[in-house]
């Protein structure tokens, strides 16, 4: 390989192999055009569920709906995971990336797919929600969209995995490989299983469609197309957690407390969560009780042990780090003095607290088979997923970004005080608009539909007062976050395009050394305990991990009394 | 956490039932057609909808299709009932309210609940999985009335 095809950042010190680089970028950029895409169904499906506004008619709605669940938790989201791919593999690993061309393919098949897709449901016969549940039919475009979609991530998979074959090869790098690129194999590994149960249920419907297959079985589709749809969302963990480390490793310079921990708590993801796609089929008929206890409690609960791992072990490794750079008052002095002004790091930090909180917690009660009957398909299951996948996963992507713009495109940040409220409008609206939903929820409101007020049914029914107002808090809440999500937009756009260069006189905008802290720790005489409290090194996490668990307690012990006051039923 | 699940099978009075059979729409609504033709009490709405009341620890059987839970039931308070439902064409969401029980209902699959409704409220049935445009109109009913009327 000759040496010209590599730069590296004089900032960050990181190494660029320009095949990659170009191809980060234009992943980066396409993942940008649908979050904006996204984020405008995103408005037009808050401002109609909220009640006072009931903005667009019921078939735009669904047409909407459908749009705006495709886009942001298949195309968005996978999109930027494959630039994150690149660039934990070549990057952090020093190497040449495998084959460019056919990550250039790869690339293609994946715009065509979201295009066809998108066009299909655009022309508007294919408002059937992003799970288009046989039988209930879509335009053959739709399935097919997916499926070369989903192709073209594949190859992107493959190029990971091959780069990190060429990477050991080459000797890029010595002993295993960085945690944060093991996360991110952990997401390629969920990526390539849920890629092929995507094949496996996508295909024949695909043919079903166009009229070649007869039937499908809705349980049976139901049951494959979970490990679709539930495994993506693993990816996005595997991924977003992989950003938690790496951010906690840029702007801190921490170390993970445990490397062997915390990789042990990735290998529990692969081992453990596609089985617990399970949690979707709890009030399905045909499978019995039994079935769904196996596949909701071992398995989940290991995978989801591994998340309060991650949850702990972050912001441990960023304690231990403060508290060596003498931040050792009390027991909270270490977070009080973190950089909440970095939009790097206030980003990241919201993300794992909505993350563990609001989703973690929401997630394991409504995966337990009782209490699901509660839950099923109420607005609590968009309240939950949108603390998971828009808090954990997206609210980290966007933090990543601003650390990303100076180094990868090589720009200063501009708008930098809009950049530094940002995360917390976004993402503290979202907090706000998920406890609203999932309050709504535990009143029966539904999820996936028009009008709440049945205005035009034949048999009406009046929600409580309570119910309205809390789709009001949404609405307000999801509108601010809205603002949140244009505001990361815009500061992106206006960045990347028209961005001071890094490294020129100017002094507006923030730079790779504004938003990194990354000087070498030194660790006290004693090691790491002498810093801490009480001999634990890292005291406040602790109390913070301990909260955590009595929240959680609290929360499923109410719920068991909910279920226990509706109807006796066997 | 995971002791509540088989715990509450043994002790809790809420657990879905694993019965289940595999039907076509064609079988299930002739079973219903005979329930209906049997205990059919009176005709309501513009559409005259049959509302049926059929005795305490019989079959139940409800159907789910575009746009409508068909028919009507009138069960009394306290009583048990076997509760059958089933869907005419797409998935449907069977969504139980104010009381809040929610299943899922498939074309093909019969799930029987066994119901003991003890609240004195009437309930209405929503759809809460998305079945197409009319999604948002498909509501039913469960009057309650006080046992031995």
């Amino acid at each position: 390989m000759s040496k010209e095809l590599f730069r590296t950042c004089p900032e960050s010190g990181l190494q660029f192999h320009k095949p990659a680089e170009l191809l980060m970028r234009s992943h980066a950029v396409l993942a940008v055009v649908i979050l904006l895409f996204g984020g405008i169904t995103a408005l037009l499906v808050t401002l109609t569920r909220w009640p006072a506004v009931h903005l667009l008619p019921a078939d735009r709605f669904y047409q909407i709906l459908t749009l705006h669940g495709v886009n942001m938790l298949i195309f968005w989201i996978i999109t930027f995971e494959i630039a994150v791919l690149y660039f934990c593999s070549s990057t952090l690993l020093k190497c040449r990336l495998a084959t460019p061309r056919i990550a250039w393919l790869g690339f293609a098949l994946m715009l065509i797919g979201i295009v066809v897709n998108n066009s299909a449901v655009l022309n508007g016969d294919a408002s059937v929600m992003m799970t288009s549940y046989v039988p209930m039919p879509a335009n053959p475009n739709f399935y097919l969209g997916l499926i070369l979609f989903a192709v073209g991530a594949l190859l992107g998979c493959f190029i990971f995995l091959g780069t990190l074959v060429v990477a050991k090869e080459e000797k890029t790098y010595e002993g295993s490989i960085p945690l944060v690129t093991f996360g991110a194999l952990t997401a390629c590994i969920i990526a390539v299983f849920t890629i092929a149960s995507g094949a496996v249920i996508l295909i024949p419907t695909y043919l079903w469609s166009i009229g070649y297959i007869n039937n499908i079985d809705a349980a049976m589709y139901r049951l494959v197309w979970w490990a679709l749809g539930h495994s993506s969302q693993q990816i996005n963990v595997a991924a977003h957690v992989a950003v938690w480390y790496a951010i906690a490793a840029i702007v801190f310079g921490a170390r993970p407390l445990s490397e062997k921990v915390s990789r042990t708590a990735f290998f529990l993801y692969i081992a453990f969560l596609q089985i617990a796609s399970a949690h979707h089929l709890l009030v399905d008929p045909g499978l019995s009780s039994e079935w769904k206890i196996f596949n909701t409690s071992y398995a989940m609960y290991l995978a989801v042990l591994a998340s309060m791992v991650h949850g702990l072990t972050v912001p441990g490794s960023i304690e231990v780090a403060q508290r060596a750079k003498g931040f050792t008052n009390g027991l909270f002095q270490w977070l009080r003095k973190a950089p909440w002004g970095n939009p790097v790091f206030s980003g990241m930090f919201l993300s794992l607290i909505g993350f563990g909180f609001i989703g973690g917690i929401s997630g394991v009660v409504m995966g337990t088979e009782q209490i699901n009957i509660i839950i099923h398909n109420t607005i609590y299951v968009p309240g939950h997923f949108h603390a998971t996948v828009v808090i954990g996963t997206t609210l980290a992507f966007m933090s990543l970004t601003y650390f990303l713009i100076p180094v990868l495109f090589r720009k200063q940040v501009m708008l930098p005080s809009l950049a530094r409220i940002q995360p917390y409008l976004f993402g503290i609206g979202m907090m706000v608009f998920t406890l609203a939903l999932m309050g709504a929820g535990t009143l029966g409101v539904e999820r996936r539909h028009f009008d709440m007020a049945f205005t035009d049914a034949m048999i009406g029914f009046d929600y409580p007062a309570s119910a309205y107002t809390l789709m009001g808090i949404a609405g307000m809440a999801g509108v601010a976050a809205i603002l949140g999500g244009a505001i990361y937009i815009l500061v992106t756009v206006l960045s990347v395009f028209f961005g001071k260069p890094v490294g020129s006189e100017s002094t507006y905008g923030f730079t790779t050394s504004t938003l990194t802290r990354a000087e070498p720790i030194i660790v006290p005489d004693g090691g790491h305990a002498a810093a801490g409290k009480w001999g634990f090194a890292a005291p406040g996490t602790f109390l913070l991990a301990i909260f955590f668990l009595l929240v959680f307690v609290l929360y499923y012990a109410v719920n068991w009394k909910y279920l226990a006051s509706v109807w006796p039923m066997s | 956490m995971f002791i509540m699940m088989p715990l509450w099978h043994i002790y809790g009075k809420q657990n879905l039932s694993n019965e289940a059979y595999r039907t076509t729409p064609q079988a299930y609504l002739a079973k219903a057609q005979a329930m209906v033709d049997q205990y059919t009490v009176r005709t309501e709405t513009a559409a005259n909808l049959p509302v049926v009341r059929p005795p305490p620890g019989s079959d139940v059987y409800l159907v789910a299709r575009l746009w409508q839970w068909w028919p009507l039931l009138e069960l009394e308070q306290g009583q048990s009932y076997r509760l059958h439902i089933s869907s005419m064409d797409w998935q449907h969401g069977f969504s139980l309210q104010p009381v809040n029980i929610n299943a899922q209902i498939l074309p093909g699959y019969e799930m029987v609940l066994t119901v003991t409704p003890d609240t004195a409220d009437s309930q209405t049935i929503i759809c809460n999985e998305f079945c197409g445009l009319g999604h948002h109109n498909m509501t039913g009913k469960i009057y309650i009335v006080g046992g031995g009327q």
